[in-house]
């Protein structure tokens, strides 16, 4: 059998050392890393390239959630958190599996057993963005974006950002007077952010309305920071219905 | 709305006690002689149900001039003059039936032989009106008395649904099932450690049970709690959780609501230290303000966490917990800029019972 390569990701020292008494028990399993926040977790999943991550969900900075879209590469992950309903109905969709703080050793067990289980299918592993949008509470907008380059993270506040761009698997965002690009969907994102605020006005466009200098022709829309972005039929009724009347 | 004409049943017992004034007025009309107890009894039949109409209007100069906050000369004046006025209506009306029973042959007399009728019927009507006032005045009384007493219920309402929120927050799950969890950690590693955090995290329990079912504790006992909370926490944040108190202890022994301040210390570790990679102290401070007493929670917050939706809950049921006890008299500001959070508290200075 091969081995199971681990990061445990907890920001309470106790949290951690219950998880890693846990996996003692196991022979094959290797903790490659303990990180006691969402930051230390992106750089130390970027140096071991693990196989499965044990992750909390509130945690200083970063949230798991948000730990979880920003890693690279992508390991199975098991959520361990005290209590989060939002958390249990994304398992429901897609998680490997998630652990109720205090949590059996029995439970511990199964939950280690289905990771492997679908490692060893080779199983494409849930997308962590979509995880990660469908744990969110309902009509609760995003407030901040986490970003990511190289292993240095950004949050950006939602209100900075201009405008959004579809580029195949991931997003362009532009904010600050820079582009940050981000691995999730236009579609993911977009369900995040607050719909009066921010409009899909093209198939791979979303645009911050506080931002909109024009509309010309109700084709074009010409952004604060001269950025001119196409809209379609769909999009330019989307906009009308924000935009002030007269 | 007149509170008789309000209701059916009202107006038809207020209608039936005036059978037996209907029947004094026969009696009096009767009385001087020039009337026969007949014409005077179809005479007082209508007459009397005009007049219990008529006296209800007296309701309003009633409202208009409470007992209470009215001087006793303005109040007279008003009713003496109202009762002239009523009972000149009632004699007025008298004469008019008299004069329409007149236009039968038979009773062609009867509205010289009325005539003598009128002063008994007159001083009959005022009489019949101050009844009328005085009953009217109790009417008023009771009905503010229940008004009172409402207020009062609802104030005890929302004192004990506060407390009650205050109760829930504390057994918040994240709270519980987090120490639970690092006694399982525990177990293992460090077992005289664990058996520590259950004795530490029962007291703590039991204390805010038990506090839950007082109006009032002193502010000693309200800080042995909040120190043993902060206990629980250590347990769990470690070293990322420092603790600073600077407590007069002249003041210890004021009251305030129990399980007041245990929620903002607990807002200051969840929304503050929790969000710092590093951690943070909170700090406690009890001083002297004028004639109050002072409280003071600070602590350190990541300005760019967002506030977890229900941060504000502790807050308000806290304001509303102080206005519960102390109306204005008691204050509350919450600042947070710069990373740092603080929120100050003034209650008056009550010394407890005994101390």
């Amino acid at each position: 059998m091969n081995r199971l390569r681990v990061v445990v990701v907890d920001d309470e020292e106790l949290a951690r050392s219950l998880v890693r008494e846990h996996l003692a028990a196991h022979p094959d399993v290797d903790v490659a890393a303990e990180c006691a926040n969402g930051l230390e977790a992106i750089e130390a999943v970027a140096l071991h390239a693990p196989d499965l991550l044990f992750l909390d969900v509130q945690m200083p900075r970063l949230t798991g959630f948000e730990t979880l879209e920003l890693l690279d590469p992508r390991p199975a992950v098991v959520f361990v958190t005290a209590y989060d309903r939002h958390a249990v109905k994304a398992f429901e969709v897609n998680a490997v599996d998630y652990l109720l703080k205090p949590f059996s050793k029995a439970r511990f067990d199964a939950a280690l057993a289905r990771a492997r289980a679908l490692l060893a299918t080779g199983a494409k592993k849930p997308d962590p963005a979509a995880l990660a949008a469908a744990a969110r509470p309902e009509g609760v907008p995003l407030e901040r974006i986490a970003v990511r380059d190289g292993t240095r993270v950004t949050l950006l506040p939602v209100e900075t950002v201009e405008w959004v761009k579809a580029e195949d698997d991931y997003v362009l965002i532009r904010s600050g007077g820079r582009n940050h690009l981000k691995h999730q969907t236009l579609a993911d994102l977009a369900a995040q952010l607050r719909a009066t605020r921010f409009v899909r006005v093209h198939r791979s466009w979303v645009v911050n309305v506080a931002r909109l200098a024009s509309l010309e022709e109700g084709r074009t829309a010409v952004m604060a920071d001269g950025e001119r972005i196409p809209v379609s039929r769909s999009g330019a009724a989307r906009l009308k219905e924000l935009l002030p009347k007269g | 709305m007149h509170p008789i004409l309000a209701r059916r049943e009202r107006l038809l017992a207020y209608l039936l006690a005036w059978v037996p004034l209907a029947a004094i007025q026969a009696y009096l009309l009767a009385l001087p002689g020039s009337l026969s107890i007949g014409e005077a009894a179809a005479l007082a039949a209508p007459l009397s149900l005009v007049y219990a109409f008529l006296c209800l209007s007296s309701f309003y100069a009633c409202r208009s001039a409470p007992l209470t906050r009215s001087r006793t000369g303005s109040v007279l004046g008003v009713h003496v003059v109202g009762a002239l006025i009523a009972a000149s209506l009632l004699t007025l009306a008298g004469s008019t039936l008299a004069s329409l029973l007149g236009s039968f042959p038979a009773l062609s007399t009867l509205p010289e032989r009325f005539g003598k009728a009128v002063p008994p019927l007159f001083v009959l009507g005022v009489l019949l009106y101050l009844l009328a006032v005085t009953f009217h005045y109790i009417l008023l009384s009771l009905e503010s008395s229940q008004a009172a007493e409402r207020r009062a219920m609802e104030a005890r309402v929302l004192a004990r649904e506060a407390e009650l929120e205050a109760l829930k927050a504390q057994l918040n799950p994240h709270f519980l099932f987090n120490a639970l969890n690092s006694v399982s950690a525990l177990t293992t590693t460090a077992p005289a450690r664990a058996r520590e955090m259950c004795v530490l995290l029962s007291d703590f329990l039991r204390r805010s049970l038990a506090s839950g079912e007082r109006s009032l504790i002193p502010l000693r006992e309200e800080l042995v709690l909040v120190r043993q909370f902060l206990a629980v926490e250590r347990v769990r944040y470690g070293r990322r959780l420092e603790v600073e108190e600077e407590v007069d202890e002249s003041l210890l022994s004021t009251v305030v609501p129990p399980l007041l301040l245990q929620p903002l210390v607990e807002n200051a570790v969840r929304h503050g230290i929790a969000t710092l990679i590093e951690g943070g102290t909170v700090t406690l401070r009890v001083e002297r303000a004028g004639d109050g007493v002072r409280v003071v929670i600070e602590n350190p917050y990541d300005p760019e966490t967002p506030a977890v939706a229900g941060s504000g809950l502790g807050l308000s049921i806290v304001r509303r917990r102080l206005a519960a006890a102390w109306g204005r008299a008691a204050e509350i500001d919450e600042r947070g800029d710069g990373g740092r959070f603080s929120v100050v508290l003034v209650v008056p200075a009550v010394p407890a019972e005994g101390e």
